[in-house]
């Protein structure tokens, strides 16, 4: 905490410095105001920073010194054990049980869920009469909570009594075991997810297709392109960056899914079989159920570690994904400006005014900061 | 005040969509029956588990049993309403519900505004760097820290009451990341110089430039954070016990009672989801603008 705090000053210390009038003759008053203004921001931030450490940063770190012990939840410290908490994690099917379970649940959440959010946008991204209605309706269950949700679709997916089952039934289909086998309990937990963050994920993409200027849909219509076309040419590729971001969103939230699993099937942590067992259960159950706190903490940090591998994978293909379509707009736009750099250099040459030829392909390689080797070679 | 600063985003979108409507007909023509019809199937999908559940709250076990599902509520609804208010408390977890969300949400705004306004419009060594590390620490689950913190809460012999649940959730880095965000832009830089000109020190300058300013997001956090307490489940269920609940871990009881009614527990569900279904129909479109205006600034 301490060498974060630290670090910043020797990276940021001329910009900041430069600004706080020094004047000679300090008067009392005059250097109280002067000690105001640099002590205040730091008297702002430091209720954060402070809080923040406490109860953030420093049971995060705690948790790993705890998983580097035998530690019971009533007995306290036992020994050191060093990475042997982690091991036995790694080794423990129940683990990797759960593991599958917390990503399976989360594909079957988060890409259903990014598909259906995109088309509800699309469809509210109308010239809607009684827009807030809709928009509000589509909103309604987000503020229904995790518990509640939980609690109204275990009973919808009822095995004996459900309202899922009994439809089926009554069409003489066969129920469906939702909570005994795991892919059709996989699928009753991410729906709960689904219900309740799709009308928020598709406001989100909503505001991002508001944003595209409407001057580009306009020409495009102009060039007679219909909705389907301006949606797949227009739409979704400009809404790219804001879908990242749901889906970050959705990673960090999706595999620490608890309440869910949990109220599922309130006797069982995690079904019978642990057929729907997500790794925050089972770190909740080894903690408190098994009161082994040093496995549990082990169990917490390689949770840790996944969500920013996974975060950090969203990050770099998103990244890669933006900065190769960028690269190839870039590309496409200094062609073009470059055939038109070409032609009026070939102009000027003929009126014999050299110099400015060379201003105007140095002109022209600017905007783009890394030099675009095609801009100046054709140029020149 | 708050009413009209709240009012004006839904104002300025009223006006963009005016404008939008006049300039371009071509694409923004009203759509057709199709749209509705789908807006109608969203809606069903939105609303319909929960009229079952409000339903199925108002009849006793009994209408679990029929194939098709009944479509108008029963008459039973008080009764398990008072059933539920026998099996859990629900008043007290409501109190303490109420409590806990309206402290953190305080906390959070107070603490987010001020260093928010810090990161947005003075000028400090070090500031990128600790922004920077705001922006960091936004991406960790800090959640995964329960078992220290729990292993504090029950050295300091906090478990069971309701401090324990708000302490952890004092500040978020999400709130000085929104706050700055809002801050950047919105306050002038001449307005604070004109106020540090006419004598004001650096926290009345905060006072009555920076805090008039930042109450629309002041509001719209406000309302998330107040949200995310509201719902919050793993924590409250660790460290309080059943005698002293919050409304989510009370509300869980009834899941586990060993002799499940299940018109019970959807009339608890329904019950527990009323105060936030109040909030939404008052606060709706803030909460849409909300949504809408963190997803284009962030």
């Amino acid at each position: 905490m301490t060498s974060t705090l630290n670090r910043p000053p020797v990276e940021s210390s001329s910009p900041a410095t430069s600004h706080i009038p020094k004047k000679a003759p300090i008067a009392w008053k005059h250097r109280l105001s002067a000690f105001d203004v640099k002590a205040s921001p730091y008297f702002y931030v430091a209720p954060f920073f402070i809080l923040f450490a406490i109860v953030g940063l420093f049971p995060l770190v705690y948790t790993f010194v705890v998983s580097l012990f035998d530690w019971h939840l009533l007995k306290g410290q036992g020994d050191f054990v060093g990475l042997g908490n982690f091991v036995a994690v790694l080794n423990d099917r129940f683990f990797w049980n759960s593991l599958f379970n917390t990503v399976s649940i989360f594909f079957l959440s988060s890409i259903p869920q990014l598909v259906a959010a995109v088309v509800i946008a699309a469809v509210l991204d109308q010239n809607l009469r009684a827009r807030t209605f809709w928009r509000m309706s589509i909103l309604l269950p987000y503020v229904v909570t995790p518990v509640a949700v939980a609690m109204i679709f275990s009973n919808v997916f009822g095995e004996d009594y459900g309202l899922i089952n009994n439809l089926l039934e009554s069409f003489g289909i066969t129920p469906v075991m939702w909570q005994n086998e795991t892919l059709p309990s996989h699928i009753a937990i991410a729906t709960m997810v689904n219900w309740r963050w799709t009308g928020y994920n598709a406001l989100i993409l909503l505001a991002a297709m508001q944003s595209v200027p409407r001057d580009i849909h306009e020409s495009a219509a102009l060039d007679g392109a219909g909705a389907f076309r301006r949606f797949f040419s227009i739409t979704l590729p400009s809404i790219r960056p804001t879908m990242v971001f749901v889906i970050i969103t959705a990673t960090i939230g999706g595999l620490q899914i608890f309440t869910e699993p949990r109220l599922f099937d309130p006797v069982t942590a995690g079904g019978s079989q642990r057929q729907f067992q997500t790794t925050v259960l089972y770190l909740w159950e080894m903690a408190f159920f098994r009161q082994n706190f040093g496995k549990a903490s082990a169990i917490a940090w390689l949770l840790f570690l996944l969500i920013v591998i996974f975060g950090l994978i969203n990050f770099v293909l998103s990244r890669s994904i933006a900065t190769a379509e960028g690269r190839g707009a870039k590309a496409r736009s200094q062609r073009r400006l470059a055939k038109v750099r070409a032609r009026e250099a070939r102009e000027s040459l003929r009126a014999g005014t050299a110099a400015s030829v060379h201003r105007k392909t140095t002109l022209g390689a600017d905007p783009s900061k890394s030099a675009e080797p095609p801009a100046e070679r054709s140029a020149k | 005040m708050s009413a009209t600063t709240l009012t004006r985003p839904t104002e300025a979108a009223e006006t963009s969509h005016v404008r939008r409507k006049s300039r371009f007909h071509g694409i923004d023509k009203r759509p057709g029956w199709l749209t509705y019809a789908l807006l109608g199937v969203f809606f069903l999908c939105s609303a319909y588990p929960l009229w079952w559940s409000f339903v199925m709250g108002t009849r006793d076990n009994a209408a679990f049993g029929s194939t098709w599902p009944p479509l108008l509520p029963g008459g039973n609804f008080w009764k398990n309403v008072g059933e539920v208010f026998d099996t859990i408390p629900f008043w007290l977890a409501l109190g303490n519900s109420l409590l806990i969300s309206s402290i953190i949400t305080v906390s959070v705004i107070t603490f987010s505004t001020l260093a928010g306004y810090a990161f947005a419009k003075l000028r400090f060594k070090g500031r990128d760097g600790l922004m920077v590390f705001v922006i960091a620490t936004m991406a960790i689950p800090t959640q995964l820290g329960i078992i220290p913190l729990f292993m504090v809460m029950r050295t300091l012999g906090w478990t069971g009451e309701i401090g324990a649940v708000i302490i952890p959730t004092l500040v978020t880095a999400f709130g000085v990341f929104f706050m700055r965000q809002y801050l950047v832009d919105v306050i002038p830089d001449e307005l604070i110089e004109a106020a540090r000109m006419d004598g004001a020190n650096m926290i009345s300058t905060f006072w009555h430039v920076g805090v008039p300013a930042a109450r629309p997001a002041m509001a719209i956090l406000g309302l998330f954070t107040f949200m995310t307490a509201w719902t919050d489940f793993l924590w409250p269920l660790l460290v309080l016990d059943a005698g002293n609940p919050t409304l989510q871990t009370a509300l869980s009881q009834l899941q586990s009672a060993r002799y499940v009614d299940y018109s019970i527990v959807l009339a608890g569900a329904i019950l527990a989801t009323l105060p936030l279904l109040l909030l939404f129909i008052v606060a709706g479109k803030q909460l849409i603008s909300g949504i809408m205006q963190g997803a284009v600034k962030g």
